[in-house]
């Protein structure tokens, strides 16, 4: 992340601090102090203390800690709670701890002084090990044990220039004062680089937020960052990316049920492609994403899901009841849950650490379960599940949410906008008749392929989810037993239609050979018609022919008497 | 290395550094003005109050800045009272006499 290095660029130090590096782009400037700064309990000591292991393991750049307030056997005692072992550290010279204790009953004042004894220290501290990193945890402290506020003023102006010019990049922690960064205004001294950290509570959920507020010669970040400290150390999460950049994959992964895949036009999901399964309680969302889970660790994918209703080891017991046996994949490692509950955290953090397992774990399979278990104002929930769709297609994973929604409905209320944000949506309905319910599922949509638009009946069993073709007809959409006795009813008319067409095909059969026979009658009376018109014909002309005859005959006998 | 002078003309407190003697350790950086001044008040109030039964070590830290950390020294100059104990530290050039008689204890004991 680092940014084109110009030769005038800033020389940086890389905290090792996930996502703060890149916040910064680039970490610490190196060689200067800077200030750390936030009220008490948000995490300044872990902060420096990150730092300074992180410089000592990752970058072979020892360390100094200066400690003003907790004893060196406290501070190891407190961050071996992240995983760090500072006595090996000490052991192996990579870091040294100095607690300077300043108690002010103990010290009385009489004449002038400065603090080159603190300056001797800490020189032969940098010294012994070779220092490259330090740490002074929290030099406000001494405010309180030494009352010449002016000679303080200008040692610490001293030091910060002393550190400066031995080419130390230290991190200086301050109390949060009333109206400024510092009770002490130790912004004044060190100007090049200021970060805040804060502890917010908001509905009773805490969140940790890091800010930048300066970072002279340097661009930097500028938003709040939420950041996380937990037994895995520091993170800062920098959700800053709203670019839609991702690439798309044209591989399609089957979601492990037959009947959903054919319901799909390439025979499942994009790969990276983001899918809802929205339904209200109880029809079958988890279930369906454990169908998915087990189908990918059987392609040897890597999974994760993220549970915030139930544990892990209950949803295995749960998929062993649809016949899925996720065990051996929780063994192989290909599987893992993250089970918390959502009022854990606050919603910046669920995504914090959401990011941070994605980043160690590298699934190919991201669960959400479900996505509306996440609460918070509108606003704020649309906009970190905007993050999340987006962290997890940055990474190319296919993501499944599931999604409870208590009215089953098809309106906007309540779908998070996340319908929108999804290239998949399959939603599940329980339909209520007969005095019986069924499940059914549909596709409502799916960015890029052909998808079927018929509502399937599901079924769960101990062999798993099988989808059926549900019964759709003019009585409207028919499941369970209704369709049962559906089809009965149909395949009896059936076959009452074919026995009646059968009938009627006879019927025609008999009347056309009626037909044809009376055809054949009346050829056979016009025959004989036509013989008798001929015979008067003959007739008639005989008796013409007879008549000249008489005629001519009488003639003939006239003119022989005259 | 230590430059300890030793200014006990008392044999008996010397040998069981019995309550009433004074161990006093005074860390400077270098011959500074200040650490000189610091160094001559010391001795003025020493030899004024805790004639024969005090002594006094001078830890120049440029030369042993390990020992820094030890008395958990901060401030230069800053002079240690080690014994009698309970150890108490007082800072500064001890140009205000008065504070270092209170600092040591010594203005509760001496006067009445």
């Amino acid at each position: 992340m680092l940014p084109e290095s110009s030769p005038r660029e800033l020389a940086k130090a890389l905290t090792g601090i996930s996502g703060f590096d890149d916040v910064t782009y680039g970490g610490l400037p190196a060689g200067r102090p800077s200030l750390v700064c936030g009220a008490a309990g948000c995490g300044k000591t872990l902060f420096a203390a990150t730092f300074l292991v992180n410089g000592a393991t990752l970058f072979d750049e020892p360390g100094v800690f200066m400690s003003f307030e907790e004893r060196a056997e406290d501070l190891i005692a407190n961050v071996a709670s992240l995983g760090y072992d500072l006595d090996r550290l000490v052991a192996e010279k990579k870091l040294a701890i100095d607690h300077v204790r300043v108690e002010r009953s103990e010290i009385e004042e009489s004449g002038e002084y400065d603090l080159e004894g603190l300056f001797i220290r800490l020189a032969y501290a940098v010294e012994s090990i070779g220092a490259k990193r330090v740490v002074l945890d929290t030099i406000e402290t001494l405010f309180a044990g030494l009352t010449d506020a002016a000679v303080l003023r200008a040692e610490l102006r001293r030091l910060f220039g002393w550190l400066k010019e031995r080419g130390l990049t230290a991190v200086i922690t301050g109390e949060r004062g009333e109206g400024q960064l510092t009770r002490q205004g130790l912004e004044e001294y060190v100007s090049d680089c200021v970060i805040l950290l804060d502890n917010r509570v908001e509905d009773q959920i805490t969140t940790r937020r890091l800010r930048v507020v300066k970072y002279r010669g340097s661009a930097h970040g500028t938003n709040e960052y939420p950041f996380l400290i937990d037994e895995e150390g520091i993170s800062v999460l920098p959700v800053t990316s709203a670019d839609l950049d991702y690439g798309a994959s044209t591989e399609v992964i089957s979601t492990g049920i037959p009947g959903l895949d054919a319901m799909l036009g390439p025979g499942g999901f994009y790969r990276g492609s983001s899918v809802l399964i929205s339904g209200v309680a109880g029809t079958g969302k988890t279930t369906i994403a454990t169908h998915l889970l087990d189908a990918a660790c059987r392609r040897g994918e890597r999974c994760m899901a993220f549970v915030f209703e139930e544990s892990g080891s209950q949803i295995c017991r749960n998929a062993l009841s649809v016949g899925l046996d996720l065990k051996p994949h929780l063994d192989a490692g290909l599987l893992r849950f993250e089970a918390a509950r959502p009022s854990l955290y606050g919603l910046e953090m669920h995504l914090a650490r959401m990011n941070r397992d994605v980043e160690r774990f590298k699934p190919s399979i991201v669960v959400i379960d479900p996505v509306s278990a996440l609460r918070g104002p509108a606003n704020e929930l649309q906009a970190t599940l905007l993050r999340m769709v987006d962290m997890l297609k940055g990474r190319g994973i296919t993501a499944v949410f599931t999604s409870l929604r208590t009215d089953g409905s098809f309106d906007q209320v309540g779908d998070l906008g996340l319908s929108s944000l999804m290239d998949v949506w399959v939603k599940l309905q329980d339909i209520d008749a007969n005095g019986e319910r069924t499940r059914t599922l549909y596709v409502i949509k799916a960015r890029g392929m052909s998808h079927s638009n018929q509502v399937r009946e599901f079924q769960m069993s101990a062999k798993g989810v099988k989808l059926v073709d549900a019964y759709v007809g003019p009585a409207g959409v028919l499941t369970g037993t209704a369709r049962l006795v559906q089809e009965a009813e149909e395949q009896a008319a059936t076959l009452r239609r074919r026995q009646d067409s059968e009938r009627r095909k006879r019927e025609v059969v008999r009347r056309r050979q009626s037909i044809e026979r009376q055809i054949a009658e009346l050829r056979a009376s016009l025959d004989v018609a036509e013989e008798e018109e001929q015979v008067l014909i003959g007739e008639d002309e005989t008796r013409e022919s007879l008549l000249a005859d008489e005629r001519a005959a009488l003639a003939g006998r006239r003119g022989a008497a005259e | 290395m230590s430059e300890s002078t030793t200014m006990a003309t008392d044999p008996n407190a010397d040998a069981d550094l019995a309550p009433g003697h004074y161990h006093l350790r005074l860390y400077v950086a270098g011959q500074t003005i200040k650490s000189l001044t610091a160094m001559a008040n010391l001795k003025k109030v020493c030899e004024e109050h805790l004639a024969g039964r005090y002594e006094i070590e001078v830890i120049d830290l440029l030369k042993n800045p390990q020992l820094a950390a030890g008395d958990q020294i901060l401030a230069v100059p800053t002079l240690v009272r080690r014994l009698p104990e309970p150890l108490k530290r007082i800072i500064g050039d001890l140009s205000n006499t008065e504070k270092v008689l209170v600092g040591l204890d010594i203005r509760a004991k001496d006067s009445p």
